[in-house]
């Protein structure tokens, strides 16, 4: 899993049956410690992630696994909202949560 | 497989249901000579795993599921050892 800040909403009037009911967003991968890394990608939202939030998400197959049901094409699934990333010494945490 | 040190733990309280009671480790991957390489990665803890720990990282669902032993799920990235040693020729 990595993380991820939600950057926007996707929303597809015509899109895979399978994944009707759930939300696509657009989100920005990231560092632990929020720093922009890599490209965009847009995923299916599992916990109501709003846009702002770190969340944390899941790719590949195990993506489409996050769904009710597993027979779906989804190849990134948002799996987590980011409370605290607790990492000792990490740069600007000051030895705390950053 | 790859080695990794674990850098931080990750609190989250609306999480996939697969994941609830589970432990989040954040993972820096290393080189075979231990350096950083490439962007921690968030992995589900197996071996009672902490902070400064020097450690193997499963990413493969099936294999995942195998080791949480639970159905396959939303769960690719877990922690399955601890490293005591590499021994590099």
């Amino acid at each position: 899993m990595h993380f991820a800040l939600v950057t926007g909403t996707v929303v597809c009037t015509a899109k895979v049956p399978s994944w009707r009911g759930h939300r696509l967003l657009l989100m920005q991968p990231t560092d632990p410690h929020g720093v922009p890394q890599g490209k965009s990608l847009v995923a299916v939202d599992l916990v109501s992630a709003a846009q702002g939030q770190r969340v944390f998400y899941v790719r590949g197959r195990e993506a489409a696994n996050a769904l009710p049901d597993p027979d779906n094409p989804a190849d990134a699934a948002i799996v987590g909202i980011v409370d605290d990333v607790r990492a000792p010494g990490a740069p600007g945490a000051g030895g705390g949560s950053v | 497989m790859f080695l990794a040190r674990v850098v931080g733990d990750v609190v989250a309280t609306i999480k996939h249901p697969a994941l609830a009671q589970r432990k989040l480790l954040v993972v820096q991957p290393l080189t075979g000579d231990g350096q950083p390489t490439g962007r921690p990665a968030i992995a589900i803890d197996s071996v009672d795993a902490g902070v400064g720990d020097h450690v193997l990282v499963l990413d493969e669902g099936n294999g995942a599921a195998q080791v949480l032993q639970r159905p396959r799920g939303p769960i690719r990235t877990v922690v399955v050892g601890v490293v005591d040693e590499v021994d590099r020729a």
